[in-house]
């Protein structure tokens, strides 16, 4: 016995390990959950310093040639941009002349670029693709159009493969004077960059007509520039809109000057694009306020050096202050500022026994960067672009927004021009460094978080987090599984002690099948899922819904469909009772394979809506146990596992987390029933991915931990 | 033997009286060379300068091997690679068609693509020309400090057959666009001119203010007829042409209207100090051109000023809207086809001048005047669609300009009336262009095939061995407002060693050119007979006596396009180093183990072991732990033998571990 037994119990190593982490999947899971919610706790600790990675951007290596002459011309601009925007008949349409006719007067090409506003459509079978343009073309509406203006420069010297575009939205419906400045600050860089010789990419100045929404006319410019229609363009006009053939017409009055032209005007591949927004905050500050806004749709970034160089020549050069979005509730929170104090006293009693280590930081700085980095996660996940510039993230371009708030009042002379000096410095300064780049941003990063504007997390540590999450997942689905083979050979063998004639035989076969039964249902889920994310398209179709009611409609036809399909499909809980005692555990085990698949499936897609559905999704996993079972067993671990069960379920539920959520940021009281609804038609109207990863990953998940709860062992 | 004097007085005259219809009639047989500058104005307030140098070599037949003006290396290029005719222009920025013409001479033969462009036709059996072809890349980026021996591999040019020349033979043409040009490239090409730039029209060619301007093309065009096939046998033309078009004054003035005055000494910072002593002829053009000189006329009919035409062009030079600072030597009127009115050329004669009596012609605008240059028939603009990374589309937009449509030979209120328009595309193999793509858009309404295209001629990419070439002739109505055209092509993966430096910026797809077969540019002299002596006049006329081809078509390339490829992370090697090393550390490791471990033995020593060891609470779990490692029931150690051995050993390590601490905390004090 003693010869045969290392023989037969010598297996490699590596399986060795994998046998014994999964018996012990209950501590292993634990230990990575805490570890990885400590690893995301960590990560404003693990931030590192940002840095320009490309060497040839050199930003400030030039003094900046802005004058005074350029700026006192753009206030002149500014002073007949207001004027005209007071007067009440056809502002839109003659800010653009105005616009044009400067723009001409530079010596550029001028063009004007009509769009028609359409609302976003949920178009369920074109998520990720482009719909078709002519299907779009025939849905306009003729009255709603705007009006861009692009102006182009041509670098003197330069081969006009490429091009940098500055956009200044602007209302033209309601002008003020913070818009103003921004068309302001546009003008004199483009007076500027009119006259200097370096410019090695054509310059592009798009004043976007920001009246439907500042992303629609950057989006309609860009998509005419990328995909063109060559056909029926005139037609459609004509069939479709007859009123506002006489604004073309107007249009074409416009064009007098011979550099102005309805043609549309294109330059090179664009290198990179600054949307500059002014915004007048009347709060008195020592300096001027620059937020940086980089988050464009399905949690895509621009390349980190893009930011970098922004905040470089802002802090460097011009004395800006720079801000980055955070969640200012979250800098009050007493569990931060115990963890930061934690944290910083670590830090000490590290640097006290060797004066290299350094890596605590104070208290304000880490919840400040947690506050920070809590934004940029949840802006991420959520999918929808924080501005214009996520409309050029979908054609690869590198684009940020630059809002600058003045530090004094836009209506004082002198601080205004101040004010244009300092904003027109920067982007100038931009302009140059991005006018450097011989090649596109690739250098430096595209997958990270920020924690304050110079400092960042990187992809290779903020996965850490994820992966510890979600590695728990196999471990336990094998472990279940194995549990419950065994048991239930043990018990077979108890049966087969007594005289059975065919028992043998088929028990290996629907052995080794028995997980067949449990995937089908939570297949069965997953199908019923993603039903449930088209449903909301039906539903916003029907007249005179508010968000409340629409949202009733969804749950009750949600609740009815899944009845449905359990009455079609055969219901697990009639099936359990004929089958094994062992089923929950296999039904558990096939629910945590499914969101383990899910959850891979989209940290490929938007890292950040993986890594939050994780936190919400694997504790519920992990910990769901049939109810009927905690109730038979009435321990106080039972208790308190099935206590643990509840919450769990309540928080995850896809529209409790929401309110939480929002609850939790803004205060209960601005809650409404009908916000989880406005919720969902903005993520598919913003084509997020996120809203397909709750209809087809979170809510089956949540609805098969359900069904392992109210599981009739 | 001495003559008296008046002997040899009379003699000479003799001589010379003599000789002087036989030395007119070898004329052609001496070498020559010329120097010409073309200035004229342009509408958006800059100056365009045409330098024009042209040396000639008699037939060597007649004059032999040995040259005094010609230059050396040109002649042995052309004799040794059998060129015919050849050209080679290094471009930096952009010819704006809108602004500064499209229709003229000068914008279709001297407005190039950026980079570097060369074609040439060579006098050899086709089976050799790639041979020429590529000794000739090599030769020229030697003699000219260039990499045009980028384009030897044979994926960067093609063979056109009619789309880019009418001219049809062993041509070959190359275009390297992100060739960069500087004065590198200006000092070898000014080596071939007799008098570099020390002296004559060369001299003005200051490359600060060269350099500075807007454009700037410089251009090397060879005409040879030495070789068999050619029936005319007129020895050699090398033609040297730099086009750079100049802002003058920099400082923006209020009126955007108004035209800023120059002088050549602004404009080049020096002025001209006399002629080159071995030109045959050296002269100065300043050409206003034809809209402005009939705007100039509609303005003085207005202001009650009749003038006849003829008495107008002679004392135009000061009228009341500019003033020429010089009085010209001559005034010629050229008709082009595309206008009513003549443009007109004032000729200044160089030889005059000296370096004590410099010639410095300027230009006073005397008060606002506007007008249009020529524009070609259609504008041509192209343009990449979609965007991503796997596939895309270019197009081709081509636009009506207002253009004077009487000048065509055929009636435009005709049906049938169609305009020709020659492409000519080459797109380099990692674009795979789909050819069965190809859409044609005639007023925005999409055409059949048939309809609209009258010939064409693709030769499709193939992997790493040749670029895809499309020549396409396309009839289209006369009354067109615009037409488009769109191809769509995927994009190609390279070999790691195949990207160039900066590979991450995108790849170039070389410029298309687009040709008018229908229209001619050419300025007409009438009776005018001493053009056919001064060689830019003459060719600005295109008669034949100066060129080889017929006259030349309207011409005009397109932008060059920026395709962003796929490139690989090349920091990957490393990585893929990194990783290669671990496989080969775990195979070798393991490996090695299971070569060297005895289990017997093994299992002995561990029974030992265990057998020594004390039975403590953490031993036990660690043996525990181990054996469930190991996959093997635990065994509880059979005699637990007390030693005092792990106290010890743990009393050790507490001990040097305070040590340590206490080190390192005191030395960082």
């Amino acid at each position: 016995m003693a010869a045969i037994e290392p023989l037969k119990a010598r297996k490699r190593p590596i399986a060795r390990l994998g046998v014994f982490v999964i018996s012990h999947s209950l501590i292993v899971s634990v230990i990575c959950c805490i570890a990885a919610i400590l690893a995301l706790l960590l990560l404003p600790v693990l931030a590192k310093n940002t840095y320009i990675s490309e060497n040839a951007l050199m930003p400030g290596s030039a003094n900046t040639m802005l004058s005074s002459e350029e700026v006192s011309e753009a206030d002149r601009f500014m002073k007949d941009v207001n004027a005209l925007s007071l007067e009440s008949v056809d502002a839109g349409i003659k800010i653009a002349k105005l616009i044009a006719q400067y723009m001409a007067d530079l010596g550029a090409e001028v063009c004007y670029h009509k769009f028609h506003h359409q609302q976003n459509q949920f178009n369920p079978l074109h998520f990720f693709s482009i719909p078709d343009p002519v299907v779009v073309q025939r849905n306009i509406s003729c009255l709603s159009f705007g009006v861009n203006t692009v102006g182009v420069i041509r670098a003197p010297r330069g081969d006009g493969k490429e091009a940098i575009v500055l956009v200044t939205p602007y209302n033209s419906s309601g002008m003020d004077a913070a818009e103003a400045s921004s068309l302001g600050i546009g003008y004199s860089i483009f007076s500027l960059l009119s006259q200097v010789t370096w410019l090695a990419k054509d310059i592009i100045w798009l004043a976007a007509d920001s009246r439907f929404g500042v992303y629609a006319p950057v989006a309609a410019w860009l998509k005419d520039y990328h995909t063109p229609l060559f056909s029926g363009l005139g037609q459609v006009n004509a069939e479709v809109c007859h009123e506002s053939n006489d604004l073309l017409k107007l249009n074409d009055a416009m064009v007098s000057n011979r550099n102005i032209s309805n043609i549309f005007t294109r330059s090179g591949t664009m290198a990179a694009a600054l949307v500059i927004k002014v915004v007048d905050r009347h709060d008195e500050a020592d300096k001027d306020t620059l937020s940086i806004f980089a988050e464009a749709s399905n949690g895509q970034m621009p390349n980190l050096d893009l930011i970098n160089i922004v905040n470089y020549l802002a802090v460097h050069r011009q004395g800006l202050r720079v801000k980055v979005e955070k969640f200012f509730s979250l800098l009050d929170s007493k569990f931060l500022n115990l963890v930061g104090e934690t944290v910083e006293l670590l830090g000490k009693v590290a640097k006290s026994l060797n004066p290299n280590w350094r890596f605590g930081i104070p208290v304000a700085e880490y919840v400040e960067g947690t506050a920070t980095l809590a934004s940029s996660l949840f802006n991420q996940a959520l999918g929808v672009p924080t501005g214009p510039h996520g409309a050029f993230r979908d054609y690869q371009v590198d684009a940020i927004t630059l809002e600058i708030s003045p530090k004094g009042s836009l209506k004082n002379k002198d601080q205004r021009i101040d004010f244009l000096m300092r904003g027109g410095r920067l982007v100038e300064a931009v302009v140059r460094s991005v006018n450097n780049l011989l090649e596109k941003f690739h250098q430096s990063f595209f997958l990270y978080l920020l924690t304050s504007p110079s400092k960042f997390v990187s992809v290779g540590i903020y996965m850490i987090a994820f992966a510890l999450l979600i590695a728990p997942l196999p471990i336990v689905a094998a472990s279940l599984y194995s549990d419950a083979n065994r048991r239930d050979s043990s018990l077979r063998n108890e049966g087969s002690s007594q005289p059975h004639v065919f028992a043998d035989e088929p028990t290996p076969t629907l052995k080794s099948w028995r997980w067949l039964h449990a995937a089908k249902s939570v297949f069965i889920i997953h199908f019923w899922g993603s039903l449930v994310t088209l449903l909301p398209h039906f539903i916003s179709k029907m007249p005179n819904g508010t968000p409340t009611s629409s949202l009733i409609i969804w749950l009750s036809l949600c609740t009815l469909s899944l009845f449905l399909l359990y009455m079609i499909s055969g219901s697990p809980f009639s099936h359990a009772t004929a089958s094994q005692p062992q089923e929950w555990a296999v039904l558990k085990s096939v629910t945590v394979s499914a969101a383990f698949i899910g959850l891979c499936l989209m940290s490929v897609i938007n890292f950040a809506t993986a890594e939050i559905g994780a936190l919400l999704i694997v504790p519920m996993c992990l910990v769901a146990y049939p109810l009927k079972l905690d109730l038979q067993d009435w321990s106080f671990r039972a208790l308190i596992r099935a206590a643990c069960n509840l919450t769990l379920v309540l928080i995850s539920f896809p529209p409790a987390t929401f309110y939480l959520f929002k609850g939790g940021i803004e205060g209960f009281k601005s809650v409404n029933a009908g916000d989880f609804w406005n919720w969902l038609e903005t993520l598919w109207a913003w084509n997020s991915a996120t809203y397909l990863y709750i209809g087809m990953v979170h809510l089956p998940c949540w609805v098969s931990c359900v069904n392992i709860l109210l599981h009739p062992c | 033997m001495l003559l008296p004097r008046q002997t040899r007085l009379a003699l000479f005259l003799l001589s010379n009286l003599f000789f002087i219809p036989i030395a007119f009639s070898l004329v052609e047989e001496q070498e020559q060379f010329t120097e010409e500058l073309l200035l004229k104005p342009l509408p958006d307030r800059k100056v365009l300068s045409h330098f024009h140098f042209q040396s000639r070599a008699p037939p060597t037949a007649s004059y032999g091997h040995h040259h005094r003006l010609f230059p050396k290396a040109i002649y042995h290029l052309v004799h040794k690679y059998r060129i015919r005719e050849m050209e080679l222009s290094f471009t930096q920025g952009r010819w704006n068609y809108e602004r500064w013409g499209g229709f003229d001479p000068i914008s279709s033969n001297n407005a190039k693509p950026p980079g570097v462009e060369l074609w040439a036709v060579f006098d050899v059996p086709e089976h050799l020309v790639d041979a020429y072809w590529k000794n000739l890349t090599h030769t020229l980026s030697g003699l000219f400090c260039a990499s045009i021996n980028f384009l030897e591999s044979s994926t960067t040019y093609a063979a056109p057959e009619w789309g880019f020349r009418p001219f049809t033979g062993s041509l070959r043409y190359g275009s390297l666009p992100r060739e960069a040009v500087c004065t590198e490239n200006l000092t070898p090409w000014l080596k071939l001119l007799p008098c570099r730039d020390k002296a004559g029209l060369s001299a003005l060619l200051e490359r600060p203010s060269i350099y500075k301007g807007f454009y700037h093309s410089q251009q090397l065009h060879l005409t040879s007829a030495e070789f068999k096939s050619a029936e005319l046998d007129s020895g050699i033309i090398l033609e040297q042409t730099l086009t750079v078009v100049l802002q003058p004054g920099t400082k923006r003035t209020g009126l955007a209207y108004f035209q800023p005055s120059w002088s050549i000494s602004s404009i080049f910072g020096k002025q001209i100090t006399g002629k080159c002593v071995l030109a045959k002829s050296s002269s100065v053009f300043l050409q206003i051109e034809s809209d402005a000189v009939s705007e100039l006329k509609n303005l003085w009919k207005e202001n009650g000023m009749s003038v006849k035409s003829n008495e107008m062009s002679k004392n135009l030079w000061s009228n009341p809207y500019f003033e020429l600072s010089i009085a010209p030597d001559r005034v010629r009127e050229a008709s082009s086809f595309n206008s009513d009115s003549s443009s007109i050329f004032y000729e200044f004669f160089i030889q005059k001048y000296s370096r004590s009596e410099s010639f410095d012609l300027g230009l006073t605008w005397k008060s606002p005047f506007v007008w249009s240059c020529p524009k070609a028939p259609l504008h041509a603009t192209r343009f990449l669609m979609g965007s991503g990374n796997e596939r895309g589309s270019v197009a081709i937009t081509l636009r009506t300009t207002e253009l004077n449509w009487r000048l065509m030979d055929a009636d435009i209120s005709e049906e049938t009336c169609k305009l020709r328009v020659d492409i000519f595309q080459m797109v380099p193999w990692y674009v795979k262009v789909y050819y069965h793509t190809l859409l044609v858009f005639v007023d925005e309404k999409p055409q059949a095939l048939i309809d609209v295209v009258e010939r064409m001629h693709v030769s499709p990419s193939e992997d790493k061995v040749s670029p895809g070439l499309m020549e396409l002739a396309l009839k289209l109505p006369c009354r067109l407002n615009s037409a488009a055209l769109t191809i769509e092509f995927s994009k190609g993966f390279l070999h790691i060693d195949e990207y160039p430096p900066d590979a991450n910026q995108g790849f170039d797809i070389p410029s298309a050119v687009i040709s008018f077969p229908s229209f001619k540019t050419r300025l007409h002299f009438p009776n005018d007979d001493s053009v056919s002596y001064l060689p830019l006049l003459s060719k600005l006329q295109a008669s034949t006596f100066v060129c080889m081809q017929e006259r030349s078509p309207v011409l005009s390339y397109t932008e060059v396009l920026l395709v962003p490829l796929t490139t690989p992370d090349f920091s990957m090697p490393y990585n893929v180093i990194t990783i290669t090393c671990t496989v080969f550390a775990l195979y070798f490791g393991s490996l090695l183990n299971v070569l060297r471990r005895r289990v017997g033995e093994e299992e002995r020593i561990l029974k030992k072991k265990a057998a020594n060891k004390k039975t403590n609470r953490i031993s036990i779990l660690l043996s525990k732990f181990f054996a469930k490692l190991r996959g093997r029931p635990w065994e509880p150690p059979e005699s637990p033998v007390s030693s005092l051995s792990s106290p010890k050993l743990l009393l050790k390590v507490i001990v040097v571990a305070a040590v340590a601490a206490g080190w390192q905390y005191y030395s960082s004090k």
